[in-house]
């Protein structure tokens, strides 16, 4: 779906005829995307730290400067609803939540040797096949598009909203019945627990 | 060039303003607070009612040793101020104050979204500094923090919601554009929700079970002194400045008023943002603190309920009205 989704939104961009090809080099450098490269080398880092780190406080933090690089880049795509709402929802949300839960088990300060589940290669594995995969879907369906920063911007509240609301109810749909069974299945859980404690 | 010369001369009023109104909203409490106590607060410094009082107090704490306990993670608890402090002064310069092109130091395309979502990251500070304390009641005040953040979130997004279904875009100076005078009864309670939740959010009295000096000595700032425990101060109070300042621009029509709204449309911002603040540092004087139990409950038994009353109330009309 999300291959799907990719495809069809360059479909649409590359309909546009502001967006040609010959025009543009490959990387040639404007201000930004300088700026995009480079905020895509700090996520990178931050998110290579964050795995790799083993202070657990210290992963989570870095998972915000991460998180917040994406929004940037979401920023520089002139995407940005997306963006704040990365922020709004990753760094306002599920980052609390989850310094919330590492203060709960009292992470401690400095080294936890004991939270090392020796799966490191296995988890390597499966991430560089993630990020392959990702990275060829994103490749395969953008291609050499280009967003032309002096038109009309293309990635407004507006814009995606009538995206979302006219191409794409279903999955929107689909996926808030989702979301509303992971919530009742939550309740659900947390309610058995507490009979069995009586 | 000239482009470049009118955002710095914006950013550097926002910035003024950022470092003024603060200071503003505090001596008001200085005094407020003695007066409904029946004493008279600072009168000393600077001469007239102790105007210098907190230009006083900033001499002191920058003059104090900034100490950082040895157990501490030094970095984490050294870089805890500023997250706490700068949110509130990336959301300052998206507050529009007047009605024209100019008085507001950069537009927003999702102004809503963006202000909710950069005072949201304001929280991490607390959370930091209260795990890198190396301290059990900064740990609590932390774990209190964050539970009280994400309960109070949601009714707050869902109040803002509201206002950007009625008017129908998501930008801040849009939504003073398209506000009328009965917006006002219309979306009262969703302001109250908003205006409760963000209370809650900077952590004020009644709402301030997180610092609970009774309990946890100061919370998650136990730890802090000089310099750095000034700049979680001035967040709190740079804080209530931007929740008063987004309650009126969301709610209370921002600078329309009964009269003068071509020239004086800024006066009536800062009016109506005084006054929210005068009701915060009222609460603050009048009200027991609430229970963590009573903090939980209140947002989602009756906050959250009533956001989403009023997100229907507001679909309703806005389709009666069409």
């Amino acid at each position: 779906m999300i291959l799907a989704a990719a495809q069809h939104i360059a479909q649409q961009a590359a309909q546009q005829p502001v967006l040609n090809q010959e025009t543009h080099g490959f990387l040639s450098p404007t201000g930004v995307e300088i700026a995009f490269l480079l905020v895509g080398l700090v996520t990178l880092g931050a998110a290579l730290v964050t795995v790799t780190t083993r202070q657990l406080v210290h992963a989570a933090l870095w998972l915000v400067v991460a998180l917040g690089g994406l929004a940037v880049e979401y920023l520089l795509l002139t995407a940005e609803f997306i963006a704040w709402v990365q922020v709004l929802i990753y760094v306002g949300s599920v980052v609390v939540l989850l310094l919330f839960g590492l203060m709960l088990t009292k992470a401690p300060i400095g080294h936890s040797p004991d939270a090392d589940s020796r799966n490191r290669p296995v988890a390597a594995a499966v991430a560089l096949a993630a990020a392959g995969a990702l990275v060829w879907v994103v490749v395969d369906a953008f291609r050499t598009t280009w967003i032309d920063l002096d038109g009309a911007v293309q990635g407004s509240t507006e814009v995606s909203g009538q995206i979302l609301f006219r191409h794409w109810v279903l999955p929107f749909e689909a996926l808030s019945v989702l979301l509303l069974a992971a919530l009742v299945g939550a309740i659900v859980l947390s309610r058995r627990k507490k009979e069995e404690q009586r | 060039m000239n482009d470049v010369h009118d955002v710095a001369l914006r950013l550097l009023v926002v910035f003024a303003v950022f470092l003024v109104l603060p200071l503003v909203v505090g001596q008001t409490e200085h005094k407020v607070m003695a007066h409904m106590q029946g004493r008279l607060g600072p009168m000393y410094a600077g001469g007239f009612h102790g105007w210098a009082q907190l230009v006083a107090d900033g001499v002191k704490f920058a003059q104090k040793e900034d100490v950082v306990p040895k157990d501490a993670d030094r970095r984490v608890f050294q870089l805890a101020p500023a997250v706490a402090l700068l949110p509130y002064l990336l959301v300052l310069v998206a507050i529009p104050i007047g009605p024209s092109e100019g008085a507001v130091g950069q537009v927003v395309d999702a102004g809503i979204f963006f202000v909710l979502a950069v005072m949201g990251v304001g929280v991490l500070g607390s959370l930091m500094a209260g795990w890198a304390s190396a301290n059990k009641f900064s740990l609590l005040g932390g774990l209190r923090t964050a539970a009280q953040l994400l309960a109070y979130e949601l009714p707050m997004l869902l109040a803002a919601a509201s206002v950007a279904m009625a008017a129908g875009t998501v930008s801040l100076p849009g939504i003073l554009n398209a506000f009328e005078w009965w917006w006002v009864p219309w979306q009262i309670v969703g302001a109250l929700v908003f205006f409760v939740a963000g209370l809650a959010e900077l952590q004020r009295p009644p709402f301030d079970m997180p610092v609970a000096d009774s309990e946890i000595i100061f919370g998650a700032y136990t730890e802090y002194t000089g310099l750095r425990f000034a700049l979680f101060l001035l967040a709190e109070y740079a804080g209530i400045v931007v929740l008063c300042g987004l309650t009126t621009v969301l709610f209370l029509g921002g600078w329309h008023g009964p009269f003068g709204a071509d020239g004086l449309g800024w006066v009536w911002t800062l009016l109506k943002t005084a006054v929210l603040a005068f009701v915060v540092i009222w609460l603050r004087v009048s009200y027991p603190r609430l229970r963590e139990d009573q903090l939980q409950k209140l947002a989602w038994t009756t906050l959250v309920p009533l956001a989403l009353a009023q997100i229907a109330l507001t679909g309703i009309v806005k389709v009666a009205i069409q």
